[in-house]
């Protein structure tokens, strides 16, 4: 039996830890730490990734003899402990967090290494990337609230790191206050399904679940609260103060963390609920939020100078198309031949879409931190002619921005034209609004690109240079995995998508995973 | 503004007396209600009691914030490593080995209504221990960083 | 009726609580609210688990009888850390804001918009 699913969780705390005691020592010591510690989450991450793609689930309990043991004999037939339930939907997730924490990583390495304070720095990253694996991983409903608010608390206190005359701090204030009442609600609605069922655990709630009033409460105050966490339409006013204002290493990781929140949303809907809950009136309501979330992030980036306050409100419009692909999916969950007919690959593209996003968007954040690092601003009527000077950067924006706007051969192309079909069948009106939203990104994309990079070579940024080799290492994973997604999908559905979305709709075998070792 | 002698007199006495509270509050913290984050927290107000009877630029001669940060970061490296310490001998993470060794923390607890017995508990008094160090460490932090907005007017 | 009493008194903290985020303009006063909510959901933790005339969940030195339900104890030991470290965390933001701006009045914490 392997413990990579607690290493995932011990290491980076560990590294966490370490840190500031390191950083009494010197900053090439902590430097180094940084890199191996990183190097070693996502080694794990990595193999138990392949264990479970190969294995099936694998769950994990902690504290016990054997972790494999989910009832102790001694329990009644009721999982006492704290349970890490990975399917491949988990580790989908796992994959996702790993990938871009690599990439933050490097990237901090040089974008930070004038900054001061960076063993909070390092220790706080650290801890969000624990918080987010933990997220993903747990089968636990206060676990998961733990590792929410673990992963909400160093979010806010990183936006807020470089407290930029107050800005950020304003930025980190906001988030702070969201996740917060957000971690709250979750809590109460924790609270009421222990009152009712008697145990936290999701795979033991979900077998006995019998669908009352008060779980309908609960139900209603989950999805809010993690639909305020991730920042879809009605609470997205968040985005895009504490995406612009964070250090851009920060908002490539707190995309993570908003998608982890997504994840939840999904796995309390499909695991937990299933078809005990009206799916029909759940799954409307969440492609509501998907389209008013598409539609309305994508009008508010338009007239934005910002950049990264821009890119921000597109962060908002992506979201809609993970939350329409999944909401079509749960609202045909009950119906067998819609479910086969245009469910599945609606699902699959909105579970495909989250890696995708995460890795367009977490590289346009992390360009758009490159130019700030040469630049020194972020205004979009100040910048331009820097097509000239940083031709990488320019090559990886390129890159980003034509597979955010979905265009052939990049990922964002598959994932949307996965969604597009599927969702045409569903309902042509919400593809057509879904193509639409899509040439308004490309137009506004088209617009930052202008504004940044083309044009003669202004005279106050004569002396700009292409970014340190870190920063370039870190956006070329990125982009280097984006062209990969997008010219071999079929691959990628096929080994990692499918199941995740299997495992989705399977709730019998999510439970029996757990309960089945009776 | 200078607090009288008779209030830095009150806190230099009752100093060691919350110390001793707070430590008995931890250790105990597998036998009594307490444990590591109330007992820290008793051992942070003592350092409180200090940061307020004394003034600012003079408390922190004795509480420095680097060891204050240095103990926060020993804390939870302890709790984490006893954790880890499990993974070690093959069982899963967090589990419980010390307990029927007979070592350190390990004697079985008796059964029926007895005296309990401190040492009992294998490794969560260790990790009690551990996030009372933890606990002190960031209070004090804590404590140090919102105080230093005060202006002192004198 | 006299056991829904603790359930309608979470409700109407929970209730305060929302309406001092969302009425109060002082950022002091919002993050009272908030830990005013706090206060909710552990009281309404704790009152899940009380069992009239139940005793300490300890069981080597069990007299018999009913036991108060020991997990949503650990929980709210574990949201009052929590919410600790939340307003810590909110508090120096607030003090930040005050060193920046001269004010901690929401209509005057508007850089960002601009």
């Amino acid at each position: 039996m392997s413990h990579y699913a607690a290493l995932l969780l011990a290491i980076p705390l560990l590294a966490a830890f370490a840190m500031p005691l390191f950083g009494l020592i010197g900053r090439r010591v902590r430097n180094t730490w940084a890199i191996i510690a990183m190097l070693a989450t996502v080694a794990a991450a990595l193999i138990l990734v392949w264990e479970v793609l190969t294995q099936g689930t694998i769950v994990y309990a902690f504290g016990a003899v054997d972790q494999a043991l989910t009832i102790p004999f001694d329990s009644g037939g009721v999982p006492i402990r704290i349970l890490f339930v990975i399917d491949a939907m988990s580790a989908f997730m796992i994959l996702t967090a790993a990938i871009m924490m690599s990439a933050a990583t490097l990237y901090s390495i040089s974008s930070e290494s004038e900054q001061t304070g960076q063993d909070g720095y390092y220790a706080l990253l650290f801890l969000l990337m624990a918080g987010i694996f933990g997220m993903v991983s747990t089968g636990d409903l206060f676990n998961f609230f733990v590792f929410l608010e673990i992963n909400s608390l160093a979010g806010a206190a990183l936006a807020a790191y470089r407290i930029k005359g107050g800005v950020a701090v304003e930025g980190g204030l906001k988030y702070a206050f969201i996740s917060t009442v957000a971690g709250l609600f979750f809590l109460i609605a924790v609270g009421m399904l222990y009152g009712q069922y008697n145990s936290l655990n999701i795979a033991y709630i979900a077998s006995v679940i019998d669908f009352t009033g008060l779980s309908l409460v609960a139900v209603v105050l989950m999805i809010v609260s993690l639909a305020m966490k991730s920042g879809s339409v009605p609470m997205h006013f968040w985005t895009p103060d504490t995406y612009s204002s964070a250090p851009s290493s920060i908002t490539s990781l707190l995309i993570v963390s908003s998608m982890a929140s997504l994840y939840a949303i999904f796995r309390i809907a499909f695991s937990l609920f299933g078809l005990t809950m009206n799916v029909v009136t759940v799954g409307w309501v969440i492609i509501i939020l998907g389209i008013l979330s598409m539609f309305i992030g994508v009008s508010m980036a338009l007239p934005q100078k910002d950049v990264k306050r821009l890119m921000a409100y597109h962060s908002v419009s992506q979201i809609g198309y993970m939350l329409v692909g999944l909401g079509v999916g749960l609202a045909v969950l009950g119906d067998s031949q819609m479910m086969s007919q245009f469910g599945v690959v609606a699902m699959e593209g909105g579970i495909f879409h989250i890696i995708n996003y995460a890795l367009y968007k977490g590289l346009l954040f992390l360009i758009a931190g490159a130019v700030i690092y040469r630049c020194g601003t972020a205004n979009l009527n100040d910048l331009g002619g820097l097509g000239h000077s940083m031709k990488w950067t320019m090559g990886f924006f390129i890159i980003a921005a034509l597979a955010i706007a979905g265009i052939p051969p990049f990922n964002g192309f598959a994932s949307k034209l996965m969604i597009y079909e599927s969702v045409f069948i569903f309902n042509p009106f919400i593809a057509v609004i879904a193509m639409v939203v899509s040439i308004m990104t490309l137009a506004s994309f088209v617009k930052v690109f202008h504004s940044i990079f083309m044009g003669p070579k202004l005279p106050q940024y004569e002396a700009v240079k292409e970014v340190p080799m870190p920063m370039l290492i870190g956006m070329g994973l990125l982009a280097v995995l984006i062209i990969l997604f997008g010219l071999f999908p079929d691959l990628v559905v096929k080994t990692l998508v499918e199941p995740a979305a299997l495992a989705l709709i399977d709730r019998s075998g999510y439970i029996a995973s757990v309960m089945g070792g009776i | 503004m200078q607090m009288s002698s008779i209030v830095k007199t009150t806190a230099d006495v009752l100093f060691p007396f919350i110390l001793i509270y707070g430590l008995y509050i931890i250790l105990h913290g597998h036998l009594t209600p307490g444990g590591g984050f109330q007992g820290g927290a008793i051992l942070a107000s003592g350092v409180l009691l200090l940061l307020l009877a004394y003034r600012y630029s003079e408390s922190t001669n004795i509480v420095r914030q680097v060891m204050m940060k240095t103990l926060e970061s020993t804390g939870l490296l302890l709790f984490i490593i006893a954790a880890l310490s499990a993974m070690v001998l093959g069982a899963g993470f967090f589990f419980n080995w010390l307990s029927p060794l007979g070592s350190i923390f390990g004697d079985s607890v008796a059964y029926g209504s007895t005296v309990a017995n401190l040492n009992t508990g294998g490794l969560i008094p260790i990790m009690n221990i551990a996030v009372g160090i933890e606990v002190v460490g960031a209070i004090s932090v804590i404590l140090l960083a919102l105080l230093s907005g005060i202006q002192e007017k004198i | 009726m006299i056991e829904e009493i603790p359930y309608l008194a979470v409700v109407l903290i929970a209730g305060i609580g929302i309406a001092t985020i969302l009425l109060k303009k002082n950022l002091i006063k919002m993050i009272m609210g908030l830990a005013i909510i706090e206060g909710a959901a552990n009281l309404f933790l704790v009152t899940l688990g009380y069992r009239e005339g139940g005793i300490a969940p300890i069981f080597t030195n069990n007299p018999g009888g009913e036991m108060v339900l020991p997990t949503v104890q650990a929980m709210t030991l574990t949201n009052i850390v929590i919410g600790f470290a939340t307003s810590a965390l909110l508090l120096a933001f607030a003090i930040m804001i005050y060193r920046r701006y001269g004010s901690v009045e929401t209509k005057n914490i508007r850089r960002l918009r601009e």
